[in-house]
């Protein structure tokens, strides 16, 4: 009997090829160890930051956030003039662009007819396409002459008795800067906010309505309270976005360091500073600032990450469709709802 | 029969409602008209300063030798571009898809989840940042090359792909699993005879996708490819080579017109060449996911 039992044992597993029994602890493995590296990443770009910032931090430590010196002949170098470029450029454009792109999803999901719908959409996706480094190109070409002739003079005259509208025209400048990072970061949050406001299930519309709700009313009361956590982190995302940008906005901003109020100054950001200046850089110790500030960028793109993952966690107990759904739309702009 | 004593039109309280609304949808029709404007804006300006200086020497001949920017073409950039964006796909790849497979169907979930922010955490890396890390890592020690700007596109590229496969092996229905498991089927001939095939689609056109994304990408390039400013047609990835990109970020910053036009021709091309690939992806991608059912 027990010999018998373990032929049929061993008959069954010479039906398996030696491939098959290797097979799934060798795919484990592989796949194991491909996620690894993809996850790993994280680490190791970590680890070259803070290797390569070791010099700038032994220098400058912490004075480095909060100094405005950036000077090679003096080797002096501070960050805090880029963190405000940075955020100066990055805020502006994420108050523009929010209310414009929540407009445009509420036009595709509830004004637009269908065959526009689509089409508006595909274009609106195409707009987020465009390489930064082409939208650059047109920013100084293109924007900045409009911006220098047109537009700062109109702002000049009708709010020139405000600090933020004074100077100097020109066609690079923390105004122009401001306009492409709009340009760019309007797509991501119209996709997703689209997405988000298709989700929500028409019997809440309906209700809404045959209360006696305007239309408005509805999007004010409905639609934007239910797609508010996923507004919120696309807002964030897009607010990395608007902070990484490198090469569009060293194309435009004109690269100066200090602290200018007026927008229609010159500047820098922390991406556009790295950009600019890592491929001529003279010395030792400012290649190891220029990283710090890469180190600096590294750390808000994780807050900003981490935070729209958040963000979005309540939403993981809806239903599963619907969940499937957001996560898509949040996917395509590189979010998860888990 | 008396007249009703009250009428049906609106006022008051009502009307002013109404009015607000009419404003919101006005206003929601304008900012939808001015994204529109602005893209056409981008893409006409590109298009008619671009084609006025595409001729086919623009895409057979290298930049013409010495202080003479006139004639000649960008060979060697779309070479370039070919070459790193041909290595970085053949490294993003299989990386992505296999990190998709052990996420989406052998991880514990606990360390999917882990595994699956981690992904989405380092796509949000801003790309520049990206390009010191490889500068850091092997330009410092080994010196510009092609390879170098393959591996930060990579970097880019395996959280796209990774994320996009594992959405569509998650349409794939687990009675197919079931099916071949029960049939004795082991595990991996079941992933890739069974699993990895009918989610092929959706993961070719995610891959086109991180393609044309990666083809737009400069700020990763900018330390690791740039140096030399070769100009002749080079395909040897332990080069220096340079991009579509970086040819339009060098010459839209010199004052000689003739280099603008060139800037305005290779963004010409690169633009169509992004646009067209991933609108076509993304219709691929949507028709396929009818197909499953998603």
């Amino acid at each position: 009997m027990a010999d018998s039992h373990a032929e049929k044992k061993n008959a069954l597993a010479r039906t398996r090829g030696r491939l098959d029994r290797l097979g799934d602890p060798a795919l484990k493995a592989v796949t194991f160890g491909a996620a690894a590296l993809a996850v790993g990443v994280i680490v190791l770009i970590a680890y070259e930051l803070v290797t390569g910032s070791s010099l700038a931090f032994r220098t400058f430590g912490l004075h480095f956030l909060v100094s405005q010196d950036w000077s090679v002949f003096l080797k002096k170098f501070g960050a805090l003039s880029l963190i405000f470029g940075t955020a100066v450029t990055a805020v502006l454009s994420i108050l523009i662009a929010t209310p414009l792109a929540i407009a445009i999803a509420l036009f595709l999901t509830e004004l637009a007819p269908k065959p526009v719908r689509a089409l508006l959409g595909a274009l609106v996706e195409m707009l987020a396409a465009i390489p930064s480094v082409v939208l650059g190109l047109w920013g100084i070409l293109i924007l900045g002459p409009f911006v220098q002739n047109t537009l700062e003079p109109f702002l000049g005259s009708t709010l020139g008795f405000l600090p933020f509208f004074q100077g100097r025209h020109s066609t690079s400048g923390i105004l122009t800067a401001v306009l492409i990072l709009t340009i760019m970061v309007v797509p991501i949050v119209a996709s997703v906010s689209r997405e988000l406001f298709a989700t929500v299930p028409a019997e809440l519309r309906e209700g809404a309505l045959a209360l006696g709700a305007t239309r408005w009313e509805m999007v004010r009361g409905v639609l934007l309270p239910a797609a508010r956590p996923g507004i919120l982190a696309a807002v964030a995302l897009g607010f990395g976005r608007a902070v990484g940008e490198a090469i569009a906005v060293t194309q435009v901003i004109g690269s100066q360091t200090g602290i200018r109020w007026s927008l229609f100054s010159h500047s820098d950001t922390l991406a556009s500073r790295i950009a600019g200046q890592y491929q001529g850089a003279s010395t030792n110790l400012q290649i190891s600032s220029l990283v710090y500030l890469a180190a600096i960028l590294l750390v808000i793109s994780l807050v900003v990450n981490i935070g729209a993952q958040l963000l979005i966690k309540p939403i993981d107990r809806r239903p599963r469709r619907r969940r499937i759904a957001l996560d898509r739309a949040l996917e395509t702009q590189g979010l998860s709802a888990d | 029969m008396s007249e009703p004593t009250f009428s049906l039109r609106t006022s008051g309280r009502l009307r002013r409602r109404q009015l607000v609304s009419r404003a919101m949808g006005a206003l929601a029709v304008g900012a939808a008209l001015l994204a529109v404007a602005v893209l056409a804006i981008v893409v006409v300006s590109v298009a008619s300063r671009g084609a006025g200086a595409l001729n086919l020497d623009f895409f057979t001949k290298n930049q013409a030798q010495g202080f003479n920017p006139k004639g000649g073409g960008i060979l060697f950039a779309i070479v370039g571009t070919g070459v790193l964006v041909g290595i970085a796909t053949l490294i993003a790849l299989p990386l992505g898809v296999l990190t998709a497979i052990y996420i989406s169907e052998l991880a514990p979930p606990k360390l999917a989840r882990v595994a699956r922010i981690a992904l989405d955490i380092t796509n949000g890396i801003p790309t520049i940042v990206i390009g010191i890390f490889v500068f850091a890592m092997i330009v410092e020690a080994h010196g510009q090359s092609a390879l170098a700007g393959s591996i930060a596109l990579a970097v880019i590229m395996v959280p796209l792909i990774a994320r996009a496969t594992e959405e569509v092996l998650l349409l794939v229905p687990s009675a197919q699993r079931e099916a071949s498991l029960a049939l004795g089927v082991s595990r991996w001939r079941t992933t890739f005879g069974v699993v990895v095939p009918s989610a092929i689609g959706g993961i070719l056109t995610g891959t086109t996708l991180a393609i044309a994304r990666a083809a737009g990408e400069t700020a990763p390039l900018l330390f690791l490819t740039s140096l030399g400013l070769s100009s002749q047609a080079d395909a040897n990835p332990l080069h220096p080579l340079q991009s579509m990109t970086l040819v339009i970020f060098e010459y839209s910053d010199q004052a000689d017109p003739a280099y603008q036009a060139k800037a305005w021709a290779a963004a010409f091309t690169l633009m169509c060449f992004v646009l067209v690939t991933s609108l076509s992806a993304k219709l691929a991608l949507a028709r396929y996911r009818k197909k499953l059912g998603g």
